[in-house]
């Protein structure tokens, strides 16, 4: 057993007991979120960016885009490619190296929160059909892991694309730059899930205690674009019901207090 | 996108004949591979897989062990030429996903904690695709880590959902898949109830998630009792064999 192991064993007796009393270690309510705090625009090479945390965790995202060439079964929208390092910088547990599962699947995870949103309406990123389309590249790095890596890499990645202004100029496309055609602002919202209880936002701890891990991404209108159980754990049709509802309800949350300020600054929304 | 060039229903019915809650077809074999510990041959609509299950066995590398437990290890595997286009040999980031959702389908119910320090290694090969192949991979691999011997607490049993011209349906084939506008692959343990693996991308609101769990519910349990008689097949089969 290595000393985490054990660590994990002694904190799992103490969040036992506390959840008869349906408390948190630090003191949160069982559907609070940690504080959050989200800010665009910090790295000026990017198209667009953020520096997202939640609690003790912190996660970069840069958006780069330039001209490319489309898949050939969709010759007339943009294309995007996601990818997440979870740099050894970020935790005693991260190592250098190609993306393990982990990695991939987180990525793919906000990927297909973005991308089955449709929070870009990406036919309005087509140059020339078949020939040239605008290529996103939304590249997150974890810089500190302290649970739920997840939400702050898709907030981060919202937010991101939120201030992203395309870069027209650099490549000679037009006058102007301007702001990427936004039409869904998708919101993922990961619980775990610990003796009948689902524990919203969970901490480096409560991650690492839990077997089973639940994310809920939502939409707006409040319908949903993707989920995803994580860790080995089973889930109950009922509780993974009351799951989706939570995380919906936490979804609309987010998004009226982060996201839609982000927004005000965009005139054409 | 449907655009209104592609319809999925006709008199009810969907392009292949099927009612909205109906499976495809399956056929699903134990014991067919004989080097492994536990094997199985799946058909599932036009999927075609192969699972192999090697272990309780020592663990290569020898660093990943685990003093308290068995560690479970899932490889699925696309050939080159299940799909269409030739796929390039080799994990890809879609197969590592699989791989990892798989594997935490599986490992609930395996009593890992009867041995200790081994590894119990699920190769899933798939040689045909059509839609739903780790649906079709996870089945396959729970029979033969039966047939392996492996003491489960009970069979995990997958299908998926989804949603095409508005309707919620169960099992879609090709064509939805690719033109659907949900796709949610479930596994659940039948004999508890239990749900081990869920995921989803698409569009659905609550009530459509709601209808579309009872369908796959559903789904999996019609699934479970082929397994059973897969199974059972195979050990009546090796006690003629031994009369």
């Amino acid at each position: 057993m290595s000393d985490n192991d054990i660590l994990t064993e002694i904190y799992r007796d103490q969040m036992y007991n506390l959840l008869q009393r349906q408390e948190r270690g630090d003191g949160r309510a069982l559907d609070e979120y940690r504080e959050i705090s989200i800010e665009t625009g910090v790295l000026e090479r990017a198209e667009g960016s953020a520096i997202v945390t939640i609690g003790d965790s912190k996660v970069a995202v840069g958006i780069k885009m330039q001209p490319g060439e489309p898949f050939p079964d969709t010759p007339d929208v943009g294309v995007i490619i996601t990818n997440a390092e979870l740099i050894p910088l970020a935790s005693p547990t991260f190592e250098s190296g190609p993306p393990g599962e982990v990695a991939v699947e987180l990525a793919r995870v906000v990927d297909r929160g973005v991308r089955e949103s449709k929070a870009i309406d990406l036919k309005k990123l087509c140059l020339v059909e078949g020939e040239k389309v605008w290529l996103i590249f939304i590249d997150i790095h974890m810089l500190d892991h302290g649970g739920n890596l997840l939400d702050a890499a898709s907030l981060g990645a919202i937010a991101a694309l939120l201030t992203t202004k395309i870069p027209n100029k650099q490549y000679d496309l037009a006058e102007e730059d301007e702001p990427l055609p936004i039409v869904d602002i998708p919101v993922a919202v990961s619980m775990i899930e610990l003796e009948g209880n689902l524990l919203v936002d969970p901490d480096y701890i409560e991650e690492a205690v839990a077997s089973t891990q639940l994310t809920i991404i939502s939409n707006r209108d409040g319908t949903l674009s993707g989920m995803q159980k994580m860790g080995s754990g089973p889930i109950s049709l009922e509780l993974l019901e009351k799951a989706v509802e939570l995380g919906i309800r936490k979804g609309q949350e987010i998004r009226e207090k982060y996201l839609y300020p982000l927004m005000n600054e965009i005139p054409r929304l | 996108m449907a655009d209104g060039v592609y319809t999925f229903f006709k008199d009810g019915l969907r392009l292949d004949g099927r009612r909205k809650d109906e499976l495809r077809p399956l056929k699903i074999e134990a014991g067919v591979l004989k080097r492994a510990d536990g094997s199985c041959y799946l058909e599932h609509g036009g999927n075609k897989v192969m699972a192999a299950v090697y272990g309780p066995r020592e663990v290569h590398p020898r660093h990943l062990h685990n003093v308290t437990q068995a560690i479970v290890r899932y490889k699925y595997n696309m050939a080159s030429f299940s799909v269409d286009e030739r796929k390039r040999p080799g994990p890809d980031r879609r197969s590592i996903e699989i791989s990892k959702v798989s594997r935490e389908a599986m490992e609930s119910v395996v009593l890992k904690e009867r041995f200790p320090r081994t590894a119990i290694d699920v190769f899933v090969e798939v040689l045909q695709s059509d839609a739903g192949t780790r649906a079709a991979g996870i089945n396959a691999a729970s029979v033969a880590m039966a047939d392996a011997g492996i003491p489960m607490k009970g069979l995990v049993t997958s299908c998926a959902f989804g949603k095409i011209d508005g309707e919620v349906v169960l099992d879609l084939c090709k064509e939805e898949d690719n033109y659907g506008e949900a796709d949610v692959p479930v596994a659940m343990i039948p004999r508890t109830g239990d749900i081990t693996m869920i995921q989803m991308d698409g569009h659905l609101t609550f009530d459509e998630f709601k209808e579309g769990m009872k369908l796959a519910i559903r789904g999996c349990d019609q699934i479970y009792e082929l397994q059973r008689e897969a199974l059972i097949e195979k050990h009546q089969n090796d006690l003629k064999a031994k009369e």
